[in-house]
């Protein structure tokens, strides 16, 4: 029996394997994009016209400051990615609850890591498209003008964000392992009070003294730090690369927290019978 | 039905190749063992019931005796789904599981597919341990259940396609593969492209079939897989399953409430009530222990003919037969 599981588990065909079933869930969620259109255009609208309003509210407050509008704007666009990046992952094990094929998921042999990876090279890719559509949507509307602005610096910062992101969601994703609607609802909380203290809109001095240390710790607030410094002041790549590399690390913790967390929650789901569909 | 298996002796899962038992000496020594041994399996579930509400059939409210107060309030009640279930299944068998609803069987195929973790006891596949060795189990096993599990807005081919690359079937085969096992269970390829909410329930249940015969499982768990079709469509999968289990040379264990088709398809039937294994043989062996039960081992046998459906009833303490015959 040894060598027969040597031959199933050689490394390279396991690895192959994997990638393609990795690619399994990228794919799946693109037919979904594409099943679910009329969901993902109200959404986008919803979230382009949100962009178009934050930015007028710049335009009014900030007496014409062309800056001010730029940095709300920078604000909805980068919130726009990094939350969507957080809802696929937080939500994907919802999403297969209500769809009703979270055991056939669950069942196929296929590592957990290789699951989540590849509902996160979605996200990524879902996110990036829909904050460009905004991008160019919020360019032309407002006739942006993006001179001296460091753009590759910005995407640089954006990057190196990604990680923490994912490691949130991953954290987060497990509690709709544990508990069917709960569990979403907590994931919809937790995601509003990144936004809140993560000085989206404004600087995090703006909130009240008890707030602001949680905004010292979320990796949105630097994230945001990053991107306005370096398309508002042109603030040259150099600079951003050290809080760049503190973004990495830091999901280079959060991503192992979240998924042993989620193994757990797995382990625990299997023992408590809450795979199932119902209940 | 050889493509199922793969053609030209590669099989069609890549990893488990070895599963030409006749060549691999691996496999027929594993052969001659069980291919599904339950031990002493248990599992209890806890459910939240609202206050007032009447206590499950085999449940026991953790306070009975408690405060008025106490049972107006929420409360955790315990549910016994299996209790100490042991059987062995051969080889090629088809094993068919009958039970009353909530008697467990799901609970049994959920556990032999790895999505739940028994309290007690232990299931091994060809040899292979369900919590230990989840991924080995998880490549030779599929499972079909009643609800027919699907991305609504998917078409079967999307579906199938998802279902097939998590099982490494290479995505160039699945189509024709697909339409090969659908076209033999009469399911309507015209409607291959569509969405699998436009499905009617039976051809849902088709598709699910299709799914879990993909990935050619040595072992395949079937959950009511006929409940809701058609007599026609019955017909047509319970064929379907006996091509299957000839050619394709797989383990089934079948849960039904047909009794027709559990006579028809299976070796041997377990009894299942109330999370315990009551009586498991051939289906003439349960016939005729029930008939010596009725006859009360009388000379002069009253009742000789006896249905499935008989037994069943009398061993899970529905009408007997002889209250009906006076
Ligand atoms: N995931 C679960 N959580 C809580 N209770 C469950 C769960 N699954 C099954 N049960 C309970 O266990 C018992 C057996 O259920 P099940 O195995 O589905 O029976 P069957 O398939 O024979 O109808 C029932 O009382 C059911 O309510
Ligand atoms: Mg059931």
């Amino acid at each position: 029996m040894k060598s027969m599981n040597t031959a199933i588990n050689s490394v390279p065909v396991r690895l192959l394997s994997e990638l393609k079933a990795g690619y399994a869930f990228l794919e799946r969620n693109v037919n979904l994009t594409r099943r679910y259109i009329g969901w993902e255009i109200c959404f986008l609208v919803y979230s382009m016209v949100s962009a178009f309003s934050i930015g007028l509210i710049g335009k009014t407050m900030g007496a014409g400051d062309e800056q001010a509008v730029l940095y709300l704007i920078i604000g909805a666009l980068m919130w726009n990615f990094l939350a969507n990046i957080f809802n696929e992952i937080a939500h994907t094990i919802s999403w297969e609850r209500w769809e009703g094929t979270l055991e056939y998921t669950f069942m196929a042999p296929v590592h957990r890591l290789t699951h989540l990876m590849g509902v996160t090279w979605f996200a990524i890719l879902y996110g990036l498209v829909r904050t460009l559509l905004v991008l160019f949507a919020a360019t032309w509307f407002f006739g942006l003008n993006l001179e001296g602005a460091n753009i590759p610096g910005a995407l640089v910062v954006l990057a190196c964000a990604c990680f923490p992101m994912l490691g949130l969601g991953l954290v987060v994703a497990v509690l709709p392992l544990m508990s069917a609607e709960k569990g979403s609802q907590a994931a919809h909380i937790i995601l509003g009070l990144i936004l809140l203290i993560s000085g989206v809109y404004y600087p995090i001095s703006a909130l009240p003294a008890w707030l602001q240390p949680f905004g010292y710790i979320s990796p949105v607030t630097y994230t945001l730090n990053g991107v306005r410094s370096a398309l508002l002041e042109g603030t040259p790549t150099v600079q951003l690369l050290s809080l760049s590399g503190a973004l990495v690390l830091s999901g280079l913790v959060l991503i192992p927290v979240g998924y042993f967390i989620f193994l757990q929650g797995e382990k625990y789901a299997k023992r408590h019978g809450l795979l199932k569909r119902s209940g | 039905m050889s493509a199922l298996r793969g053609r030209g002796g590669t099989a069609v899962v890549e990893a488990p190749t070895c599963r030409r038992s006749e060549q691999n000496p691996i496999i027929a020594r594993e052969r001659k063992m069980h291919a599904i041994e339950v031990s002493g399996i248990s599992k209890e579930f806890f459910k939240w019931e609202s206050a007032n509400k009447k206590k499950d059939v085999n449940g026991e409210a953790d306070g009975a005796r408690k405060s008025w107060f106490a049972r107006k309030l929420p409360h955790r009640t315990k549910v016994t789904a299996l209790e100490d279930v042991s059987f062995h299944v051969k080889p090629g068998e088809i094993f068919g599981l009958l039970g009353p609803n909530g008697s467990g069987k799901s609970t049994l195929i959920r556990i032999l597919s790895t999505l739940l973790i028994p309290d007690a006891g232990e299931v091994r596949i060809l040899g292979r341990d369900v919590v230990k060795d989840i991924y080995e189990v998880q490549r030779l096993i599929n499972r079909v259940s009643v609800d027919a599990a699907f991305f609504k807005k998917l078409s079967a081919h999307e579906n199938l396609i998802y279902a097939a690359r998590l099982y490494g079937v290479p995505s160039n085969k699945v189509q024709a593969l697909a339409k090969e096992i659908l076209g033999k269970i009469a399911f309507d390829l015209d409607r291959y492209l569509d969405p699998l909410e436009d499905f009617s329930r039976g051809m849902q249940q088709k598709v699910a079939i299709a799914r879990a015969l993909l990935t050619s499982p040595i072992v395949l768990l079937l959950d009511e897989p006929t409940t809701g079709l058609d007599p026609k469509s019955k017909r047509e999968v319970q064929a379907f399953l006996l091509d299957v289990r000839k050619e394709n040379d797989a383990t089934i264990i079948l849960t039904t409430h047909d009794m027709d088709e559990a006579d028809r398809l299976c070796d041997r039937i377990g009894i299942i009530d109330k999370g315990k294994i009551i009586a498991l043989d051939t289906s003439e062996g349960l016939k005729s222990m029930v008939l010596d039960d009725l006859n009360g081992g009388a000379k002069d046998k009253k009742i000789t003919d006896i249905t499935l459906e008989d037994v069943f009833l009398h061993l899970t303490g529905g009408i007997l037969k002889n209250e009906e015959a006076e």
